[in-house]
């Protein structure tokens, strides 16, 4: 058994590491709703443990995701995670060979160099030490870019890059160490025994002839074994703690694992601690722009694993869904920042009783029920256009909310009172089954997104109107006459990255004038500042996302904006000179009776 | 019926002893915005809420700054937070987090 004193650095802090995170999973996996972990037992022995295999080989391994974003940032992350596994594989299967024993100690292969000073006495060793010095130069050059990004982020075309704390600082330093430790300290084991391959070996000749190799090796070998003890030991209180919970998340998700609609679990444990604090988040953040932000997604969730998070940080937050769409990670952070509310919510002096049937309805037979919403409303045109649009087509329809709406709920849940919200959805769900009607159409979509998802209506099919109406002219019931008027459209946040409903609102529009473009559309839209998710937000700050949103959106000068959302429509209206429409709105400008 | 929130001038005496203003003050750090309300009554005349119930947050404005708690109490149960009044408000005032923060202030203080 090869041994010297300075193997005990690494092989403790690779103890260490390992007891904290099984330690730490376990207690994740607890607090799972049961159904979860009989989900995650039953998987193993199924198909989709090759899944999740082979999507961490893609993303933890290779990191498609964000060479898709970024591809000198994936190339950077790809050389970190694949040389590093790589060098780990190979090392163990060429300490194996040079041992010639299947089990040999763990930590043989990172300090193999150390004790195997003849490289050419077993079979393929030359091309081993080749192969080893490939990769060592490959996560070299991602160490320079590592380096580098830290201190020139615009390299990488990035406008900030994530802030660090102490432990992050310290896991930081020791990652830099490593591997150009491992470079010194297998060059100077090569200047004297002649072990190396082409980089350590020219390397070590190079230092061998102006350096006392003999007595700085064993100092060499042992800053990189301290270096990787630190690095080991840092690791549960770092960024790096995603690199091996990244792991099981994706498991986890494979095994059809998720967060449930009013609580949090273990899983979202598992995700917070999945954040690779790539920075992708930051820069998609509208709050970053508005002064002194700094509560985007990556911040927030390192608050969460420190415990350290406090009301406003859940609070300040549009819930709009950026940082999610573009997470490379696929966390559901604005899912945990809306679950996280409850925490924070006042439980007392709410009473709904006085809503109980205060909503009648005519006992009339109708098809569809009209859902405008608080907020359809506040913008009277919006509704004017859909009864106008049922009446001229002859529809039987119920307008539910004509003489004022009880809330959805939504609201109420986007300021974390979800046990509250339940009043609300009941009732509203009593009055929309009483008029009989199949479908549903709502005007908003933050009613659509809640009716949808959370009122499990079983006989009613619930349809925004931009669905609707779409629906109406394909059918061929609605036609229209297209003019010349150029129109952009705003993606809504609830409609778009919530709903995921992109195309039927561009579809009818491009049947009504000309649709024209914009940067940042669908997945990728802006909000427009209005949401009711962001509690603290002041006016000011709001019309400057406004503003910001509507500069980009107004950027190919179109005759309207149009969109699809009351809240949207009258934030914008508050600082547009071009008339902002809601697609309702055009269609019924534009059908011909 | 909308009762715009005019008539809650009932005579009374200003009796600066029973006034608690804890609540204001709570409020007011976390929303300064609370000051800038001229009681216009827009916030009320838009509400969802006074479609159905005698509500308005015009009164619950008043009631904060003159620390009469009771009122305010039974005043803000109707609320469901949909925004509206924050909407219109001309003095551009966070009407929503001052009722979450009220909300959240009287459960503090428990009073
Ligand atoms: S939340 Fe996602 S996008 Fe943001 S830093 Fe973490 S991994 Fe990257
Ligand atoms: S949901 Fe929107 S506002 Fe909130 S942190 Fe993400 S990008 Fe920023
Ligand atoms: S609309 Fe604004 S200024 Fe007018 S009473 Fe309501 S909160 Fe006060
Ligand atoms: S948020 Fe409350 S006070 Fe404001 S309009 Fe809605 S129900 Fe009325």
């Amino acid at each position: 058994m090869s041994f010297d004193w300075f193997v005990l650095p690494f092989s403790i802090g690779a103890l260490i590491l390992i007891v904290v995170l099984i330690s730490r999973y376990i207690l994740w996996v607890i607090k799972l709703s049961r159904a979860d972990r009989r989900k995650s037992w039953r998987s193993v022995f199924s198909f989709k443990l090759f899944q999740a295999v082979w999507e961490v080989f893609n993303e933890s391994l290779l990191h498609r995701k964000i060479f898709r974003v970024n591809a000198l940032l994936g190339w950077m992350h790809m050389t970190f995670a694949l040389g590093w596994f790589l060098l780990i594989v190979i090392g163990s299967v060429e300490s194996k060979f040079h041992k010639e024993k299947v089990f040999n100690m763990p930590y043989d292969p990172i300090f193999l160099r150390y004790f195997e000073h003849d490289v050419h006495g077993f079979w393929f060793a030359e091309g081993f030490t080749t192969i080893m010095d490939t990769i060592l130069l490959l996560l070299l050059v991602a160490t320079i870019m590592a380096v580098s990004k830290r201190f020139f982020k615009w390299i990488y075309g990035m406008k900030r890059t994530t802030k660090l704390h102490p432990g992050d600082q310290i896991a930081l330093a020791s990652l830099w160490l490593i591997f150009p430790m491992r470079f010194i300290a297998e060059s100077f084991t090569a200047g004297i025994y002649g072990n190396g391959g082409y980089l350590t070996q020219t390397a070590g000749d190079i230092f061998a002839t102006f350096l006392p190799l003999k007595s700085l090796e064993l100092g060499a070998w042992w800053t990189y074994s301290s270096a990787l003890c630190l690095f080991f030991l840092f690791l549960p209180f770092s960024r790096y703690m995603h690199i091996p919970t990244e792991v099981f998340l994706i498991y986890l998700r494979k095994a059809g694992v998720k967060t449930p609609d009013n609580k949090l679990t273990g899983f979202s444990e598992f995700e917070t601690y999945s954040c690779s604090r790539c920075g992708l988040c930051i820069d998609q953040c509208q709050l970053s722009e508005t002064t002194g932000y700094d509560d985007q997604a990556v911040y927030f969730l390192q608050k969460l694993r420190r415990n350290i998070l406090q009301e406003e940080s859940s609070h300040n937050c549009l819930l709009c869904g950026k940082c999610t769409n573009i997470c490379p990670v696929g966390i559901d952070i604005t899912k945990i920042r809306l679950l996280k509310r409850t925490e924070f919510a006042p439980e007392m002096l709410f009473n709904y009783r006085h809503y109980e049937n205060v909503i009648h309805h005519d006992e009339r037979k109708v098809d569809v029920a009209y859902f405008g919403g608080c907020m359809t409303h506040l913008t009277p045109k919006i509704k004017i256009a859909m009864t106008g649009i049922f009446r001229k087509l002859n529809i039987r329809y119920n307008f539910v909310d004509e003489n004022g709406s009880i809330c959805c709920g939504r609201p109420l849940k986007l300021a974390g009172n979800h046990m509250q919200a339940r009043d609300l959805m009941q009732e509203n769900k009593r009055i929309i089954i009483a008029t009989g009607a199949k479908i549903l159409v709502t005007s908003c979509p933050i009613c659509y997104n809640i009716f949808k998802n959370e009122y499990k209506f079983d006989k009613i099919q619930v349809l925004h109107h931009s669905e609707y109406l779409n629906l109406l002219h394909k059918e061929g019931a609605l036609k229209l006459t297209p003019n010349e008027e150029k129109m952009v459209y705003h993606d809504p946040c609830e409609l778009g990255r919530m709903m995921n409903i992109y195309e039927p609102p561009r579809e009818i529009l491009e049947k009504s004038g000309k649709l024209i473009p914009v940067q940042k559309e669908k997945n990728f839209a802006d909000c427009c500042g209005g949401s009711l998710a962001n509690l603290p937000l002041s006016e000011d700050n709001r019309r400057k996302v406004s503003k910001e949103a509507l500069t980009k959106l107004l950027a190919p000068s179109p005759d309207i904006l149009v969109t699809a959302c009351p809240l949207c429509k009258k934030t914008f209206s508050n600082v547009s000179d071009t008339p902002v429409k809601d697609i309702a709105e055009v269609v019924y400008e534009r059908m011909i009776e | 019926m909308k009762t715009f929130g005019y008539t809650i001038q009932n005579d009374r005496q200003i009796d600066f002893d029973a006034a608690d203003k804890k609540l204001y003050r709570y409020v007011a750090e976390k929303e300064p915005d609370i000051n800038l309300c001229i009681f216009c009554g827009t916030c009320t005349a838009t509400c969802s809420a006074a479609e159905f119930k005698n509500m308005s947050f015009r009164k619950i404005s008043l009631f904060l700054r003159r620390g009469l708690t009771e009122n305010l109490k039974r005043e803000i149960e109707s609320c469901m937070f949909c925004g509206k009044c924050t909407l219109v408000c001309p003095r551009g005032i966070n009407t929503r987090n001052i009722i979450f923060n009220i909300r959240k202030g009287i459960e503090e203080y428990e009073f």
